[in-house]
C-alpha cells in the first residue's frame, strides 16, 4: 500500500514539474547564497585563528622598538642576560608575504609555528620555510629566494614561518624585528628602561584584534546571505501552499479508500524533506561555487582595508555546509507544518473544490499588516533607544521585514485608486485583476522589495563611502612625495635639506600612547599651508591651526571623539603633565585606533628620543625632487612614496568591495525575479477560470498575455517605489549606525538618483523576463482548455 | 617532534624508549665521539664543553640549612645537547642548552627551566675565569674552586657563593664511569667538596643559608642501554666526612646495573663494582601522578653502610618539559647525613 500510495503522491510532481522545480529551485538558491556567504565568514574565521595560533599576536605582550623596527640581536641578549624572558621575532614582508622568523626554543609553547618549525629543527633542518599552499606558491615566484618551502595548512595565509636565523640569513640582516613576552617572568628582573631604553612593551591587549575589526564586513556579508534565504523560502512557501491545494483531491480519494491518515502524514512529510534534503543539497554545491567566485575579491577587501590576511582557496567546512543543509530543512519544515496541520483536520468528504489559497481573506491581509506597523515601530524604537551592533543589526531587519510585510496593503491600496480613476471596462477588469490576484503574488513582490531596497540601500552605502573616502584621501594625500627615513640622522639632514631649498616639509612624528586610557596614537604635525587648506573638520572652532602651532590645542580624529565622547570645548590629557583643549575633530576613515594631533614643537618636548620618520613634500615635479634627494642624500628610491599610488591602491581596495557587492545585488535580484516568474507560473493555472470568461467576452488571447506583461510591470513600479525609501532608510541605517558602531565613524550620506533609475530599469527587466514566460504560454493556451471552464463541472 | 622534548629524549634516553625513539638516545650517532677508556682529562679546558659528545651537564646540588636549622635543598643544572656534533657560528650552532632550577623546602618544592640556542651568546661555558651561563642565571668565579651561583624563577631566586674544601674525584675507572653491562659509558667526575652560603628567596621572604654542595660533571654519546628503564642516583654526605656516590639503572630485563664511588674525606676515591650497591624502595608516595619511591633502603656491605635514606619532601617532582624526581634527603642508620636523590623513568 505505501508504494502505491508513494506513487499516487509522486505523480503530482510528474503532472506539475514546474512546481517541482520551484521547490527544489527555491530551496536550492535559499541554501546557495546563505550557505555561499557562510563559506566565505567561516573561511575568514579559520584564517584570523590561524594567524592568532601562529604568531601569537593578540596573545602575548611584545617589547617592539620606540621608533623603527628593529632590534639588534645584542639587545635581546642583554634582555635575557638582565632576566627578561622574550623570545626574538623577525618579521618583514617581502613583496606580498610576511616572512617571520621565530626560535622555537624560547618561544611560549602551543604557539601554531612551533609546532612546524621544532620539527624541522630536531632533524636539523632549520634552513626550511613553512607556509600554506598558495603563500608557498607566492614565495617561490619572489626572486632571490633560495630556501626549502614545506606546506603546512595550518599557517596562516600570506606569512612563512622559519627559523629566526634561517629567516635573517634570507634577508640579509643580522637584527629583530620584535620580541615576545613570555607570561612567566622571573622574580628578579632588570628594568627595561636600564637594559634597553630604546624598547617598549607593547601590552597584548592593543594589539588590535583581526576578528574584531573585520566583525562587521562579515555581519554584512550574513545580512544578504539570510536575505536571500528568506527569498527563497518565500518560494518554497509558495510552491508548498499550491502543490497542497492541489492535492487536495487525490488526498481526499487516498484516504477515502481506506489510506490511514497517519500513514498519509508520514509519506507525505517523508516526501518533502527528502526533495527538500536533495534542494538543499544542490543549494550548497551552488553556494560553494559562488564561494569560490567571490573569496578573491573578499580577501582582496579585507586585506586592503584591515591587513587582515585570509586564505583564498575555500575548505569544504561543516560550520557552513551543516548550518546551510540544518536551515534549509527546517525552513521546509516550517512552510509544511502548517499544511500537514490543515490534512490532518480536513474532514474526510470535505469538498476538493480548491479553496482557492491564494484568495486568503482579508483577515489575513490585516494581521500581516499590523505585524508590519509593530516592527516599523520597534525599527523606531530601536533608532531612538538602541545601542551597539546588534542593535543596529535588529534595527535593519524590523525595518526591512516590516517593510516587506507592509508591501501587500500598500500595493492594494495604489491598486484600489488606479481601479477607480478609470472608466474603460478592459481597465477596470485590469486593475480589479490585478488587484485580486495581490495575495497570491504578495510574497514574490516582497522577496522584490527586499532585493531591491536592499541594493539600494547597499550602494548608497558604498557609494557614500568611497565619495567621502577619495575626499579623505585628496585632504590626507596633499602632498605629492612622501619619504620615509630609517635614521635621526637621516631625518635631520632631509630637514634641513628641504629648508635650504624652501620646500614646504611636512614631517610626521608619532608614536603609540594612551590617550584617556585608551590605546591610541600622537602625532607632531608642522602646520604650515598644506593642513591650512586640505584640511576639512566634522567639528571646528576658530583658528584650529593657529592654537595648535601655538600649542594651545590639538585635532583629534572622529574615532577618539566618539568613544570618549570628547568634542570641540573638552580637553584631552595627552600625558599626566599635559591636558590640551580639543580644537577641532577631524574624519579619519582609515583606521580604528584613536589620534591625537599636536604641534611638532610640543610632541619634541614631551618626546625628544622621536625623530620624524616621515615626510611629506610639496613638489611641483616629483620624480626630479626624487632625484635631486636621492644624489644629495642617498636615500633610496623604495624609501620614496608616490601620492598616486597609494591613492590608486586605496580606491583599488573600494573597486574590490564594490565588486562583491555588485555580484551579491545581482544575486539577489536575480533570486527575486525567479520567485515572480515562479509565483506567475504556479498561479498560471488557477487562474484559467478567471480568463476564460474574459476570453470568451473578446478579449483575444494575445491581448491576455500583453496584459500579464502590463501587470507584472505595473506591480513592479508601485514595488520599486515602495522600495526607494525603503533603501534610503537602510543605508541611513548602515551609515549612521551599524557604521559608528563598527568603526567608530559617521559617513555623510549621499544620493544616487541615476543609480537608483538603472536600477528601477533592471527591476523592470527582471520582472517582465519573469512574465514572460507566463504571458507566452497564456497566449499558447489551447481555446478548447479555456472552453473546458465552462463545460467542466468543478 | 618537539625540538624541547628531543633534546630530552637524547639526554635521558629511557624516555624515549618508552615513547619509540629508542635509536634516538641509546645508539651514538656515528658522527659523535664516544668515551673510551682510561681517559686524561685537562683542566681547565675539561671544565668547558665538549661539542662533539652528543650530551653533556654541569650539576649542582646543595644541602642547606637556614638559621634555625631548618633544611633545604637547591639544585642548578646546565644541560647541553647537540642535534650534530661540533659548533657552528651563530643560529646555525648544533648546540641546544637548557637548565634547570628548583628550591626544595619540607613543604614545598620550586622548579623552573631555560632552554637556549648555542651560537648566540644566550648560553655556553668558558673556562678561565669559569663561566657557565644561560640568560641571567650562571655559575661562574676566578676559578673552579671559587664560584657564585645565580639563578631564580617566578616564585624564587636563590645567590650563593662556593669555595672548594678538597679534590676533584674521578668516578668509575679514573672518570670513565661505565653505564651498562653492554659497556655503555659517559666520562663522569665531581667536585663534592664545596662549601656553600648565600641567600635563598622564597615566596615567604629571603633566607640566609649555609650548606654543602656537589657539583657533577658528565659528558657521553650514548649513555644508556636500550633495556634500561631509568635511573636511581644518589650523592651522600655522612657526618663522618666521607661521601658516596652510587646509581642503578633498572633494567627492564630486571638485572639492574649498578655502581657506586666510595669518598673519603681526603677525597681518595674506590670505585666499586655492578651489584656492590644494593638500593631498595622501603616506601612509594604518589607524586605528580606517579608513584615513585620516595624512601631508600641502601646498603654496601663492603663499606658496613646500611642505611635509610628519606625524602625531605616526597613532593619534589620537576615538573618541567621533561618531569623527574630531585630533591634532598636525610640519612638514617649506620651512618648519618644528608644527600641529595635523583631518580627518573617513573612513568
Amino acid at each position: 500500500m505505501i508504494r502505491i500510495c508513494l506513487r499516487a503522491l509522486l505523480s503530482h510532481w510528474m503532472r506539475n514539474p514546474v512546481q517541482l522545480f520551484a521547490y527544489l529551485a527555491g530551496l536550492a538558491l535559499a541554501t546557495a547564497l546563505w550557505s555561499g556567504v557562510e563559506a566565505i565568514n567561516a573561511e575568514a574565521r579559520a584564517s584570523y585563528d590561524a594567524a592568532a595560533t601562529t604568531l601569537g599576536e593578540g596573545q602575548y605582550d611584545q617589547v617592539i622598538p620606540r621608533q623603527g623596527s628593529s632590534i639588534a640581536q645584542e639587545t635581546y641578549l642583554a634582555l635575557r642576560a638582565a632576566g627578561w624572558l622574550v623570545s626574538p621575532v623577525i618579521d618583514v614582508e617581502r613583496g606580498d608575504v610576511r616572512l617571520v622568523g621565530i626560535d622555537p626554543l624560547t618561544s611560549p609553547t602551543g604557539l601554531g609555528a612551533v609546532a612546524a618549525l621544532d620539527e624541522a629543527m630536531s632533524f636539523g633542518q632549520s634552513g626550511r620555510l613553512f607556509a600554506n599552499a598558495e603563500t608557498a606558491g607566492r614565495l617561490r615566484e619572489l626572486d632571490g629566494l633560495t630556501a626549502e618551502i614545506t606546506v603546512d595548512a595550518g599557517i596562516a595565509p600570506g606569512v612563512a614561518i622559519g627559523d629566526v636565523g634561517a629567516v635573517q640569513a634570507l634577508l640579509g640582516r643580522t637584527d629583530l624585528t620584535r620580541l615576545i613576552v613570555l607570561p612567566e617572568q622571573p622574580l628578579v628582573q632588570m628594568p627595561l628602561a636600564q637594559v634597553a631604553p630604546a624598547l617598549t612593551v607593547q601590552p597584548s591587549q592593543q594589539v588590535a584584534d583581526v576578528a574584531q575589526l573585520t566583525d562587521s564586513f562579515h555581519l554584512n556579508l550574513r545580512a544578504f546571505g539570510l536575505l536571500s534565504f528568506a527569498v527563497g523560502l518565500f518560494i518554497v512557501h509558495s510552491t508548498i501552499g499550491l502543490a497542497f491545494e492541489q492535492r487536495r483531491g487525490m488526498i481526499r480519494t487516498l484516504r477515502s479508500l481506506g489510506v490511514p491518515l497517519r500513514m498519509l502524514i508520514v509519506l507525505i512529510t517523508t516526501e518533502m524533506l527528502v526533495l527538500a534534503a536533495f534542494g538543499a543539497v544542490l543549494g550548497i554545491v551552488l553556494g560553494y561555487l559562488i564561494a569560490a567566485l567571490l573569496i578573491p575579491d573578499v580577501a582582496a577587501t579585507l586585506e586592503g582595508l584591515y591587513g587582515a590576511q585570509i586564505s583564498g582557496t575555500l575548505e569544504l567546512r561543516s560550520e557552513w555546509w551543516l548550518s546551510g543543509f540544518l536551515l534549509a530543512i527546517l525552513g521546509a519544515a516550517a512552510a509544511l507544518a502548517g499544511r500537514i496541520w490543515q490534512i490532518a483536520r480536513m474532514p474526510l468528504l470535505a469538498s476538493v473544490r480548491p479553496r482557492a489559497w491564494v484568495m486568503a481573506g482579508a483577515g489575513r491581509f490585516r494581521a500581516q499588516t499590523w505585524v508590519a506597523l509593530g516592527l516599523l515601530s520597534a525599527a523606531g524604537v530601536l533608532v531612538v533607544l538602541g545601542d551597539g551592533l546588534i542593535a543596529g543589526f535588529s534595527l535593519l531587519g524590523c525595518l526591512l521585514i516590516g517593510a516587506a510585510l507592509v508591501l501587500p496593503a500598500l500595493a492594494a491600496g495604489a491598486l484600489s485608486i488606479m481601479e477607480r480613476r478609470v472608466q474603460a471596462p478592459v481597465a477596470a477588469w485590469f486593475w480589479a485583476d490585478t488587484r485580486q490576484q495581490l495575495p497570491g503574488l504578495s510574497l514574490a513582490l516582497m522577496a522584490l522589495l527586499l532585493a531591491v531596497s536592499a541594493n539600494i540601500g547597499v550602494s548608497t552605502m558604498v557609494s557614500s563611502f568611497r565619495l567621502t573616502f577619495t575626499g579623505f584621501l585628496d585632504q590626507r594625500l596633499a602632498p605629492e612625495l612622501f619619504v620615509r627615513v630609517e635614521s635621526a640622522a637621516q631625518s635631520a639632514a632631509l630637514n634641513r635639506y628641504l629648508d635650504a631649498q624652501r620646500i614646504e616639509a611636512l614631517p610626521l612624528l608619532s608614536r603609540p600612547a594612551q590617550i584617556e586610557g585608551q590605546p591610541a596614537r600622537l602625532y607632531g604635525v608642522r602646520v604650515g599651508p598644506t593642513y591650512r587648506e586640505n584640511w576639512a573638520f566634522l567639528d571646528e572652532s576658530p583658528a584650529v591651526w593657529d592654537r595648535v602651532a601655538a600649542g594651545e590645542a590639538v585635532v583629534v580624529n572622529e574615532q577618539l571623539a566618539r568613544r570618549d565622547d570628547l568634542w570641540v570645548g573638552d580637553s584631552v590629557q595627552i600625558t599626566p603633565d599635559l591636558r590640551l583643549p580639543i580644537g577641532a575633530v577631524v574624519g579619519d576613515y582609515g583606521n580604528p585606533q584613536g589620534q591625537v594631533i599636536v604641534s611638532d614643537a610640543v610632541f619634541s618636548a614631551l618626546h625628544p628620543e622621536v625623530y620624524a620618520g616621515q615626510f611629506g613634500i610639496r613638489t611641483g615635479d616629483a620624480s626630479a625632487l626624487r632625484r635631486e634627494i636621492e644624489e644629495a642624500l642617498g636615500i633610496p628610491q623604495s624609501a620614496f612614496i608616490n601620492q598616486a599610488a597609494i591613492k590608486a591602491m586605496s580606491l583599488e581596495v573600494f573597486e574590490r568591495t564594490f565588486t562583491v557587492t555588485a555580484a551579491l545585488n545581482v544575486l539577489t535580484l536575480g533570486v527575486a525575479g525567479f520567485a515572480i516568474l515562479m509565483s506567475l507560473l504556479t498561479l498560471a493555472d488557477l487562474r484559467v477560470p478567471q480568463l476564460a470568461p474574459v476570453w470568451a467576452l473578446g478579449l483575444t488571447r494575445r491581448r491576455l498575455g500583453q496584459l500579464e506583461l502590463a501587470r507584472a510591470m505595473a506591480l513592479t513600479v508601485v514595488v520599486f517605489a515602495c522600495a526607494i525609501p525603503v533603501g534610503l532608510a537602510l543605508a541611513w541605517v548602515l551609515l549612521s549606525i551599524v557604521n559608528v558602531e563598527a568603526f567608530g565613524w559617521q559617513l555623510p550620506m549621499f544620493f544616487f538618483p541615476r543609480d537608483y533609475f538603472w536600477l528601477g530599469l533592471y527591476a523592470l527587466i527582471a520582472a517582465g523576463l519573469a512574465a514572460a514566460w507566463p504571458a507566452w504560454r497564456l497566449m499558447r493556451t489551447p481555446p478548447s482548455k479555456l472552453l473546458k471552464v465552462f463545460a467542466n463541472e468543478r | 617532534m618537539n625540538v624541547k622534548l628531543a633534546a630530552i629524549l637524547a639526554l635521558m634516553p629511557f624516555a624515549a624508549t618508552a615513547q619509540g625513539f629508542s635509536g634516538l638516545g641509546t645508539e651514538a650517532d656515528e658522527a659523535f665521539a664516544v668515551p673510551a677508556p682510561n681517559p686524561s682529562f685537562s683542566f681547565p679546558a675539561d671544565h668547558g664543553a665538549h661539542p662533539d659528545y652528543r650530551i653533556e651537564w654541569w650539576y649542582l646540588t646543595a644541602n642547606l640549612s637556614g638559621p634555625d636549622g631548618t633544611p633545604y635543598g637547591l639544585q642548578w643544572t646546565l644541560f647541553r645537547t647537540a642535534l650534530a656534533p661540533g659548533e657552528a657560528e651563530g643560529w646555525a650552532s648544533p648546540q641546544i642548552w637548557f637548565a634547570h632550577a628548583a628550591v626544595t623546602t619540607a613543604e614545598a618544592h620550586f622548579a623552573t627551566e631555560r632552554f637556549a640556542r648555542g651560537g648566540i651568546g644566550q648560553a655556553g661555558v668558558e673556562v678561565a675565569p669559569f663561566r657557565v651561563w644561560i640568560d641571567e642565571w650562571a655559575l661562574e668565579g676566578p676559578d673552579f674552586d671559587t664560584l657564585t651561583l645565580r639563578a631564580g624563577g617566578p616564585e624564587f631566586a636563590y645567590d650563593m657563593a662556593l669555595s672548594a674544601q678538597g679534590p676533584l674525584v674521578f668516578h668509575g675507572d679514573k672518570g670513565f664511569s661505565v653505564k651498562s653491562s653492554e659497556g655503555q659509558a659517559s666520562y663522569y667526575y665531581s667536585q663534592p667538596f664545596y662549601e656553600i652560603e648565600g641567600t635563598l628567596t622564597l615566596p615567604s621572604g629571603d633566607i640566609p643559608v649555609t650548606g654543602a654542595a656537589w657539583l657533577d660533571r658528565e659528558w657521553s654519546s650514548q649513555p644508556l642501554s636500550e633495556r634500561q628503564s631509568g635511573w636511581d642516583w644518589f650523592s651522600l654526605s655522612f657526618e663522618s666526612g666521607a661521601k658516596m656516590m652510587g646509581f642503578q639503572l633498572r633494567q627492564t630485563d630486571e638485572a639492574d646495573f649498578s655502581a657506586a664511588t666510595w669518598i673519603a674525606p681526603d677525597g681518595t676515591t674506590t670505585a666499586l663494582p655492578d651489584g656492590a650497591l644494593v638500593a631498595t624502595p622501603l616506601k612509594v608516595s604518589e607524586v605528580g601522578g606517579r608513584a615513585v619511591p620516595t624512601t631508600w633502603h641502601v646498603r654496601l656491605p663492603e663499606r658496613g653502610l646500611d642505611v635509610t635514606v628519606k625524602a625531605l619532601n616526597p613532593n619534589a617532582w620537576m615538573d618541567l618539559s621533561i618531569p623527574y624526581w630531585e630533591g634532598p634527603v636525610t640519612i638514617e642508620g649506620s651512618h648519618k647525613g644528608r644527600g641529595y636523590l635523583e631518580m627518573t623513568g617513573y612513568e
